[in-house]
């Protein structure tokens, strides 16, 4: 005779709590990686938020012919190391433009040394004793204080950290993906339809079919290396362009819109084929004007995350030299640019303190931009989805 | 019907066994809004074959898995009413559904070997559950279940092979040495032979009588010439509703009720 | 004439050609099926063939003569080039005319030309390959001309700082010899690579677990994209995130422990890469335990299993091929990637099995070698190539055997999704 529920039931106990545990800790795991996400994303925005602010003080111009010489002379000794050099520099320039100003005397907000900004935002800063209670004074008198720092977009990259932005990189950004796009989306889905649509199954299709899952994962400093040596060393592509970079992201973005868009053209079922076949359609007329239109959403879902994905690539374009100060925004695709994360990667590098806020703030502005192209993918994707 | 209380057969198989084995009153269950099963009444004896047909979509498989509770794995399901077994109440809450399944095991429509030899197939589940744990005991334990199971012969030479080597008829009743080797009380049987070629089902049906001796086996089938083969009693489902439960020959021969005699001369199913 | 002028006049003259070649083409079409003729094609469709025929001839042409003063160094000189080819486009403008028949199937014409056109984009991956091997083994070749092979792959001193006087001819003046042992560089590579396997593949497999078994439907949805959302963060600014957060951490927590990190621990990168690859390993491992039958599962369960051990001893075993696939994959990813390390390793090759010691990488260094001001074929910069030849090949074969696997699970379920 068996056992009884009760003496069953007694024997499981202990395997019932061992159940119990893989629940929890799986959802430890769980809890774990998305721990990692805030953490990451809090220590992101604690460091990056202040670089939208920028100190500015209030002090006292004096355009005297001694400042047009040099620059230094225009403010007051007190307040001369408080005050951002690019700023200084640029008085000689605005008094040859306007030449009313020399004589005068103003008083004016001018942007603070990047070590005032570090000061007033509480964090550690190497000026002066003297030079702290003049600022600690300045403030007081409502004569120094954070305000909204739009030099950060508006102006490239600088050796000085209060003047430095990210306006080059984005430029460089916009047009590498521009190159990246003109390359990848037409060859992508070329290839995608000749594949699903074309080709027949042989040895041959196969191969490439393999050979794409493989470009798809490669490590992305390979193409680098292939950049460098056939675009740059052979082809004679200007190093450090946007063209070199956008054809080589181009190269890695390939494999993610090819196989999206065979995704989105298997999606399309063959009774609409058919349909268009039965009208006496010819194969590439059933193709442009019934397939593509239907498989649209889905190719463009899959071209926006692979973008997303080129944008925020830094390795391969490292190696063909697009780690270059660019300090004027330039829109060029033959001459010397750099890319938003390599921005960052340089930025990274610098030993200023004041930089990890503006690495931090160019992070920031990235991952908006990333967050929200992979947002419309997905929009674009609930929008369109379709079920036959 | 008249002439029998709630869930006795309509009429007695005088050869079978009479001890109570499963107990159903007033079973109800619903599946979100919709009930797919009312006021089930049946009680089943032992060591038995008892054989539920009914058209798709009756009620039979989803009852079949209240022994079990096998219904526990999907979320909408709820139930109303009485199974009982050995004096307890199946759903009752300090009942300890792997318990439950312990006592009762099951044979799937789909043969469904686990991902291991042979032999681990089967002795996985009795060392889990500490029914055996010297390594003679265990190699004694597999070779009692699959001569049981009828595939002792035919596998005794690659006990370490996958079991998804074996044919489909084979893996059917490796799936049943599977069952028998934790010695259940009860063995659910759901469509055990309709994945499978006529000599396979043949086998498994000389194997069903051979058991019997041993377990108590519930059977779904769609095939109602092999409810009358191996069946003792049989329970006839239609549209969620227990409609006749009789002896399997009167059943077959003289059905008490319209509908069961309407669906056993094939007039709908 | 410049370069861009003489491309800007062959476009424009193409254009012109071209819309010569639509309407002349769309017209006679038009006149010769006023006339009664019954023809096999449209008149665009007429039209469109004339331009191909009139814009093929002449590009190629244009494409060819390039890619010889290229590639050959042929001295053609561009005017020429230019005229030779508008003269066939001319050529093939006339010859297009011609071809606009009753009898002529103008439509199966640029089928043809469209089909080759599609599979000629097809073949650029091809290219694309062969273009990363061609260039990463030319430049390999060059440097295990210099050095021998044996050390690179048996050396276990890197130190290349001396080849560049090597390449200036000035080796004598060198303090010593550059060497190119590599073991060290693998040995950080794997270091790393298998601190962040350790952090990837047990919260990668168990949230997989905990997202496909036990978590209620709302739960799950939510959870996958946010876990996406890890593997869509750029590597630069994980990089930055390991280098200014995570290793300062650690130093901090070694110091605790009376323990003595580097500020460029091999642990911080490790850790931080292993972050960024959970979701790849959960998200396949996900799919794969999802695809994993149901009846499998009941199985277990209705022979008095408990859920854990279904899920250990029958649900993760069938799923095994997919989930080694995936850490495949994952380690493949680990061992090439490149911006985490460059920021968060050292430069310094070591030799050392403490995690808490500088280490550097194989990438670390191809991006080290590249980005000098080295003059390109000393042997440092030469040496970044040799580096990616083996990364190459290791990956390749570790995405080959991925691949392999997960079709082997594939066949086993029948199961098309994956």
């Amino acid at each position: 005779m068996s056992q009884s529920f009760d003496e069953i039931s007694a024997q499981l106990r202990r395997r019932h709590r061992k159940s119990a545990r893989l629940k929890w800790v799986s959802m430890g795991a769980l809890g774990l990686a998305g721990l990692f996400l805030v953490l990451f994303f809090a220590d992101m925005l604690v460091k990056g938020l202040p670089a939208f602010q920028q100190a500015q003080i209030q002090v006292q111009v004096d355009y005297s012919e001694r400042a047009a010489e040099l620059p230094l002379a225009a403010v007051q000794e007190d307040v001369r190391p408080l005050v951002s050099r690019g700023y200084l520099r640029l008085i000689p320039g605005r008094m040859e433009d306007n030449p009313e100003l020399l004589g005068t005397t103003r008083m004016e907000w001018v942007m603070a040394d990047a070590e005032v900004d570090q000061y007033l935002k509480g964090h550690h800063t190497r000026l002066s004793a003297n030079q702290q209670a003049v600022v600690d004074r300045l403030k007081a008198d409502g004569r120094a204080e954070l305000r909204f720092n739009t030099t950060f977009f508006t102006s490239g990259d600088s050796k000085m950290p209060e003047l430095s932005g990210i306006a080059s990189a984005a430029m460089g950004t916009v047009m590498t993906l521009l190159v990246t796009l003109a390359v990848s989306f037409p060859i992508g889905v070329m290839t995608a339809v000749y594949l699903e649509e074309f080709a027949p199954d042989n040895r041959f299709t196969q191969l490439i079919e393999i050979n794409i899952n493989n470009l798809a994962a490669i490590p992305s400093i390979l193409f680098g290396l292939l950049g460098l040596a056939i675009f740059i060393n052979f082809f004679g592509v200007p190093r450090s362009s946007p063209l070199v970079g956008g054809l080589t992201l181009a190269l890695m973005t390939l494999p993610v819109i090819i196989i999206s868009t065979r995704t989105a053209l298997r999606s399309v079922p063959d009774a609409i084929r058919h349909a268009a076949f039965g009208v006496g359609c010819s194969r590439w007329q059933v193709v442009r004007d019934h397939v593509l239109p239907l498989a649209l959403p889905g190719i463009m879902t899959g071209s926006i995350i692979g973008l997303a994905q080129a944008m925020g690539e830094t390795a391969p374009l490292i190696i063909v030299g697009m780690v270059a100060f660019i300090p004027d925004v330039t829109a060029s695709f033959s001459d010397a640019a750099t890319v938003l994360p390599a921005q960052i990667f340089t930025w990274a590098g610098e030993p200023e303190r004041a930089f990890v806020e503006k690495t931090s703030g160019g992070i920031l502005v990235l991952l908006a931009v990333l967050i929200t192209l992979n947002a419309t993918a997905v929009v674009l994707r609930k929008k369109f989805e379709r079920r036959w | 019907m008249t002439g029998h209380s709630a869930g006795e057969p309509v009429t007695r198989n005088e050869q079978a066994n009479h001890e109570l084995s499963v107990r159903v009153r007033d079973l109800n269950l619903w599946y979100g809004e919709t009930q797919a099963l009312r006021d089930i009444n049946i009680d089943v004896y032992q060591k038995n074959i008892t054989a539920l047909i009914g058209p798709s979509g009756c009620g039979k498989s989803t009852f079949l898995r209240c022994l079990n509770r096998m219904n526990d794995l999907i979320p909408s399901v709820r139930i109303a009413g009485l199974v009982e077994m050995d004096s307890r109440d199946v759903n009752e809450a300090k009942m300890d559904e792997v318990a439950l399944r312990r006592r009762v095991g099951m044979v799937f429509q789909k043969p469904n070997p686990f991902p291991k030899s042979i032999y681990d197939n089967i002795a996985y589940a009795p060392r889990m559950h500490d029914l055996v744990s010297r390594k003679a005991d265990t190699d004694e334990l597999v070779e009692r279940s699959l001569r049981d199971a009828g595939l002792w012969e035919e596998v005794k030479d690659k006990l370490q092979e996958p079991g998804t080597s074996l044919s489909g008829g084979q893996q059917q009743r490796l799936c049943i040495a599977r069952a028998i080797a934790v010695q259940p009380d009860v063995i659910l049987m759901d469509e055990p032979t309709s994945a499978l070629d006529p000599i396979s089902t043949a086998t498994i049906e000389d194997l069903m009588d051979k058991l019997k001796q041993q377990f108590t086996i519930i059977t779904v089938t769609h095939n109602m010439q092999q409810a009358a083969r191996v069946a003792d009693y049989t329970a006839f489902f239609h549209l969620g509703e227990l409609v006749e439960y009789n002896d399997t020959q009167t059943m077959f021969s003289n059905p008490a009720t319209k509908k069961a005699e309407d669906y056993i001369t094939g007039r709908y199913g | 004439m410049q370069t861009n002028q003489l491309l800007a006049l062959f476009c424009g003259t193409l254009l012109v050609l071209g819309l010569i070649a639509f309407f002349l083409g769309r017209a006679k079409a038009a006149k010769v099926r006023a006339g009664g003729a019954s023809m096999y094609a449209q008149p665009d469709q007429y039209a469109w063939f004339s331009v191909l025929s009139t814009a093929g001839p002449a590009i190629a042409v244009g494409v060819v003569g390039a890619l010889a003063m290229l590639l050959l160094g042929t001295a053609i000189s561009p005017l020429y080039l230019l005229a030779a080819s508008l003269v066939v486009g001319c050529a093939g403008l006339a010859a297009g005319i011609r071809l606009v028949r009753p009898d002529f199937h103008a439509r199966q014409a640029i089928e043809r030309v469209i089909r080759f056109f599609l599979a000629g984009a097809a073949l650029i991956s091809i290219f694309t390959t062969f273009g990363i091997l061609i260039s990463i083994v030319g430049e390999a070749i060059r440097f295990f001309q210099m050095q021998s092979f044996w050390d690179f792959i048996t050396g276990t001193t890197w130190n290349p700082g001396a080849s560049f006087l090597a390449a200036a001819g000035r080796a004598e003046e060198g303090a010593s010899a550059a060497q190119f042992g590599s073991v060290p560089l693998f040995a950080g590579t794997f270091m790393i690579t298998a601190i962040a396997m350790l952090v990837a593949i047990p919260v990668g497999l168990l949230s997989a677990i905990y997202m496909a078994e036990f978590a209620p439907a709302r739960v799950r949805t939510l959870a996958k994209p946010v876990l996406e959302v890890l593997a869509g963060i750029p590597t630069v600014v994980y990089g930055f995130f390991a280098a200014i957060t995570v290793a300062p951490f650690i130093v901090d927590v070694a110091g605790f422990f009376g323990l003595e990190a580097s500020f460029n621990n091999a642990l911080a990168p490790g850790v931080v890469m292993g972050i960024m690859i959970i979701p790849f390993i959960s998200s396949l491992s996900d799919d794969v335990i999802n695809s994993v039958p149901d009846s499998m599962r009941q199985g277990s369960l209705a022979l008095g299993m408990t859920k854990a051990e279904t899920i250990r001893d029958v649900v993760v075993p069938a799923a095994l091929p997919g989930i080694i696939s995936a850490s495949l994959l994952a380690v493949s990813r680990a061992l090439g990637e490149t911006m985490i390390v460059v920021m968060a390793a050292g430069m310094r090759p070591n030799l050392t099995a403490n995690p808490l010691e500088d280490m550097t990488t194989v990438t670390v260094r191809i991006v080290a070698a590249l980005t000098g001001d080295q003059e390109f074929a000393s042997a440092e910069t030469l040496s970044a190539f040799a580096l990616g030849l083996v990364l190459f090949v290791v990956t390749l074969s570790l995405n080959l055997v991925s691949v392999i696997m997960i079709r082997r699970f594939r066949e086993k379920y029948r199961i098309n999704n994956l």
